[in-house]
């Protein structure tokens, strides 16, 4: 589904990637971990073209992305994402937030559009704050509704860049849950987080990631019980002790 | 087609830097005066003392809301009557030069106290707390941590409004006063090369302004990575 | 002092006989009106389209864009004007620019006027609508890419309705500004309100009735645009976001 090749990327001499190779299967959920500045952010924005990278190739779906003839909208809109602040469009209504990409990008009439985007809100559990805009409501129920947006789309994929580090800690479980049950129901999903619980029941695979490197890539059950690298045992140690 | 003929700047050159001297004049002078007082403006609008903080607004706003023209005119139509009379000054001397100082002057005032203002309310209020906590009386706490944080945010925007007042200046072609644009004018309807003369004077103003907006960018870089 | 306070004075027929006093200063008030307004589409259009340049990705584009906006702040309105004015007829071409020399001469003063108040306002517009797109947070431009929009779709329903917003208030004094500069406009003879005002001292020898009544008559228009601009503000104000924030 995702295959990622030797990738590269720096911004003059600094170095953010240095040739970062994995790949993610169809239904396979992977959480890429690492402490700040490892580059894991830039990665997975790399995967749909959000931040562009020097060297090395991503193919999604069998797209290339680095390829300047992809058209790049057309890739993203079959890749769902989700961001650490949110981002849900403030001057918009929750139901307009789930709506507009639907109309405007897949062509989707308005009732169709409406009826998706009430489903899957009922889904994440916020039928009752359709009306509503972003600013009316809490970190952790922005969240689940950018997650719903994401879903309406459709995606073959999802995309999770740190989606609970800006929540207040007792909002981060109903995030994890609806992330979970979405793993189960089959998404492939690449997930950037530090929540080794999480990582625990759901990853099939953790990424490690220090300097721009990969230096871990192992099943959970392998990278938990026995991380190779010194960095990963003490990255695990710090995290795992609080 | 227009012909262009530049030839009579040269020789006009003596008298156009005779336009700037006054342009420069009136600057400088409103800019220095219109920091202090915009200042003490600043500081009686945020004054505990009602009657201060009444007139510091009443002044700003109204000198805010009404044209420069408009009062330039003021100035120059109508104070220098009242005045006169007042210091029984010989009617006819001419007082065009201080009318348009103490127009700019007064003027500026307002729009610098709004910027010193800003300047001021932009530290947080936890730095006079922190400032109290540790024993400083309020006076100390302005002089020693507010103010020299507030002037470190505002040197930009207080020379970029020098800028802006530099262009200003040319508005005192409504007295037929001779600054720089005035004198650009003069000799332009003079020799009848208005076009050349016109666009002569707006390069000077441009290239003196882009690049004094240019070292006020610099400076800003070099204060905020400081 | 002796003055002899006349208010009545706006009352009497005007030199022209057939006005009042009163009438000028309307008739000025009229022009200084219209004048802004129009100029104010002009700057609104152009300032939009101008601003939001400065922030593409395309260098040749945005660097266009910043040519525009200094050229337009350093050189003094007044010094524009009198370039629109008195320069631009002569180097048209001699066809086009004898037939405006013979337009009518209001005519001429008005577009000259109303092109040169539109266009500076618009290189200040343009940096504010730059400062708005600018101040999003940076992962709006890309939660709406992610979502599938092309670039000018996310401009268009993400990052331009947010800045739009953002930008109103600074806007409003930009706004206030134009009817401000407007008084420029005298000084070619435009006979808008200030120009009306310096007519009233000549003819009616009523100087501080003649100019309390145009100072006053400039607050109102303040005052007025003030308080519609604040209607405005709270109209599109988004839900949950003080002040429309």
């Amino acid at each position: 589904m995702i295959k990622i090749t030797n990738v590269s990327k720096h911004y003059g001499d600094f170095k953010v990637l240095t040739d970062c190779t994995t790949s993610v299967s169809k239904g396979e959920v992977i959480v890429v971990c690492g402490p700040s500045g490892s580059g894991k952010s830039t990665l997975i924005k790399c995967v749909n073209g959000l931040e562009p990278f020097q060297a090395g190739e991503i193919f999604v779906d069998g797209t290339s992305v680095g390829d300047p003839k992809t058209n790049l909208s057309k890739l993203r809109a079959k890749v769902g994402m989700v961001f650490q602040n949110f981002e849900l469009f403030p001057h918009m209504s929750i139901t307009q937030n789930l709506a507009i990409a639907q109309v405007k990008v897949l062509g989707r009439s308005q009732e169709e559009a409406m009826d998706k985007g009430l489903k899957l809100l009922d889904r994440v559990g916020l039928k009752a704050q359709a009306a509503k805009f972003p600013g009316q409501l809490s970190g952790g129920q922005q969240q689940r509704v950018a997650i719903a947006r994401a879903l309406a789309m459709d995606p073959i994929c999802m995309l999770f860049d740190e989606p609970t580090s800006a929540l207040d800690p007792e909002m981060v479980n109903e995030v994890l849950d609806v992330m979970t049950e979405l793993a189960h129901e089959g998404m492939t999903m690449m997930c950037v987080t530090h929540e080794m619980g999480f990582a625990k029941r759901v990853a099939d695979r953790v990424i490690f990631m220090d300097q721009g490197h990969i230096v871990e890539d192992d099943s959970k059950e392998e990278f938990f019980a026995n991380p190779r690298s010194e960095r990963a045992q003490q990255f695990l140690a710090k995290i795992l002790h609080h | 087609m227009y012909e262009f003929d530049w030839s009579s700047i040269p020789g006009a050159l003596p008298f156009l830097w005779e336009g700037m001297k006054v342009t420069l004049v009136i600057t400088v002078q409103a800019v220095l005066i219109g920091i202090v007082w915009g200042t003490l403006l600043a500081m009686m609008r945020l004054s505990p003392i009602k009657a201060l903080s009444w007139f510091a607004a009443g002044y700003v706003n109204l000198f805010r809301a009404v044209p420069l023209v408009m009062v330039l005119l003021w100035f120059f139509l109508i104070v220098p009557e009242f005045v006169g009379q007042l210091f029984n000054i010989p009617r006819g001397t001419d007082m065009r030069l201080s009318s348009a100082m103490a127009g700019f002057a007064l003027f500026e005032s307002a729009y610098y106290s709004e910027i010193i203002r800003a300047g001021i309310q932009s530290v947080p209020k936890g730095q006079i707390s922190a400032a109290s906590a540790l024993g400083m009386t309020y006076a100390q706490a302005m002089r020693l941590v507010v103010l020299p944080q507030a002037f470190r945010n505002m040197v930009p925007l207080l020379l970029t409004q020098g800028i802006i007042l530099f262009q200003d200046t040319s508005l005192v072609y409504v007295s037929a006063l001779a600054d720089f644009f005035g004198a650009a004018y003069k000799v332009g309807d003079r020799d009848g090369r208005l076009v050349e003369m016109l666009l002569f004077a707006g390069a000077v103003y441009f290239v003196i302004c882009f690049s004094a907006s240019l070292l006020v960018k610099r400076l800003q870089k070099k204060y905020s990575t400081a | 002092m002796n003055y002899q306070w006349n208010w009545g004075v706006f009352l009497q027929p005007s030199a022209s006989g057939d006005d009042t006093y009163l009438g000028w200063m309307f008739a000025g008030f009229k022009m200084t009106i219209g004048l802004s307004l129009s100029a104010w589409v002009i700057a609104l259009l152009l300032g939009a389209l101008v601003g939001v340049l400065r922030t593409v990705p395309n260098k040749v584009l945005a660097g266009f864009a910043t040519a525009y906006v200094e050229m337009f702040r350093n050189v003094p309105l007044l010094v524009q004007l009198f370039i629109w004015y008195f320069v631009l007829p002569e180097l048209l071409p001699a066809s086009i620019g004898d037939a405006y020399k013979q337009s009518n001469p209001v005519m001429q003063q008005f577009l000259a006027s109303m092109i040169c108040l539109g266009l500076f306002t618009s290189a200040r517009v343009a940096e504010q609508v730059r400062a708005g797109i600018y101040s999003l947070p940076r992962g709006q431009k890309n939660a709406g890419l992610a979502l599938g929009f092309t670039l000018p779709q996310t401009y268009r329903f993400v990052m331009l309705p947010m800045a739009f917003r953002l930008v109103v208030p600074p806007l409003t004094s930009e706004f206030l500004n134009i009817f401000k500069n407007s008084a420029v406009c005298s000084t070619i003879g435009l006979l808008e309100l200030a120009a009306q005002g310096r007519q009233l001292v000549d003819y009616t020898a009523q100087p501080f009735e003649s100019f309390i009544a145009v100072t006053l008559s400039y607050i109102i228009i303040n005052v007025t645009v003030m308080t519609l601009m604040h209607k405005f503000e709270r109209r599109i104000a988004v839900p949950g976001y003080i002040g429309g924030k």
